[in-house]
């Protein structure tokens, strides 16, 4: 069954507040092995130009994922999440978010369309400071395949 | 410190470096914990095949993690990104062995915008399959 496209433009409430810590940042960057100095101590990133120091390119992911699913587990959009697979994913950044930013997310369904029976939706996460800094905004496509395909 | 590309000595068609990078279950257990993303069939073989898959598979955005850090140890700076965004046409599949798999990265400059901006196409491929397409960003040389 398609999606309700009257969800489209539908926004959530902001996520509870997440605080970007040092230690998480170090944490995600070591996964990747990323030794970059402006991920660990404060003096290379304040070198760098950066008030603290900064978290990786994608570690806005922690939230906006998050968020994403608790849209789509939404009992009214009626999304069949077991079939839901992430097909894109982009950041657009105004600044990178870094260590004592405390940033809620904001998902907005920016679009739904059924195509050969998958549905797919992109969510738009709006992530910002509780001061209301935008740092960055996330655009997730999350495709639902059609129950005859994995049939 | 890497040594930073100048704009101006910079082309379009320009292939950048090509690196590896290891991923074992070892980088999924971990990329897990540190993104919050615990999904079965990012740890659990019996799950993958279960719903499917050949074996367990790497966390999307951790192979997108791996492009993010391709782009800005090779820019110089972690905070070079203004916009980034892929594609995930492949699976990223993850033996339980030491050696793992391994994802390679190469970059091609698209474009040149302006005085410092740069828009990278990155192949991305594991096991001679692209498991990323449209794999671009925005880069902010400073």
């Amino acid at each position: 069954m398609p999606l309700d496209t009257g969800f489209i433009g539908r926004v959530y409430p902001a996520t509870q507040p997440y605080v970007v810590s040092r230690a998480k940042i170090a944490e995600f960057a070591d996964v990747v092995g990323d030794d970059s100095p402006a991920y660990r101590d404060v003096e290379a990133a304040l070198a760098l130009g950066y008030p603290d120091v900064i978290a990786p390119p994608t570690f806005a992911t922690i939230v906006t994922l998050e968020a994403a699913y608790a849209v789509v587990h939404d009992p009214a959009l009626g999304l069949d999440w077991t079939r839901v697979v992430h097909g894109d994913q982009r950041f657009v950044y105004d600044r990178p978010l870094r260590a004592g930013d405390e940033i809620t997310v904001v998902v907005t369904v920016e679009s739904i369309r059924s195509m050969a029976g998958n549905d797919m939706i992109v969510l738009r996460g709006d992530v910002a400071t509780v001061q209301g800094e935008h740092a960055v905004t996330s655009y997730t496509l999350l495709v639902a395949r059609s129950a005859a395909d994995s049939a | 410190m890497s040594l930073r590309p100048v704009f101006a000595d910079l082309e379009v068609g320009q292939e950048l470096p090509a690196q590896n990078f290891v991923v074992t279950r070892e980088t999924l257990i971990r990329y897990a914990g540190a993104s919050g993303d615990f999904n079965v069939i990012h740890w659990s073989q019996r799950h993958a095949l279960e719903v499917g898959l050949p074996d367990v598979i790497a966390h999307g955005n951790l192979t997108m993690a791996l492009g993010a850090r391709y782009l800005t140890q090779w820019a110089g700076d972690p905070g070079a990104l203004s916009d980034y965004g892929v594609r995930f046409t492949k699976p990223v599949v993850v033996p339980d062995t030491d050696a793992g798999t391994t994802v390679e990265i190469t970059g091609k400059i698209l474009e040149l915008e302006g005085d410092s901006r740069v828009r990278i196409d990155l192949t991305v491929t594991s096991e001679g399959q692209k498991v990323l397409t449209q794999a671009r960003a925005w880069v902010h040389l400073s």
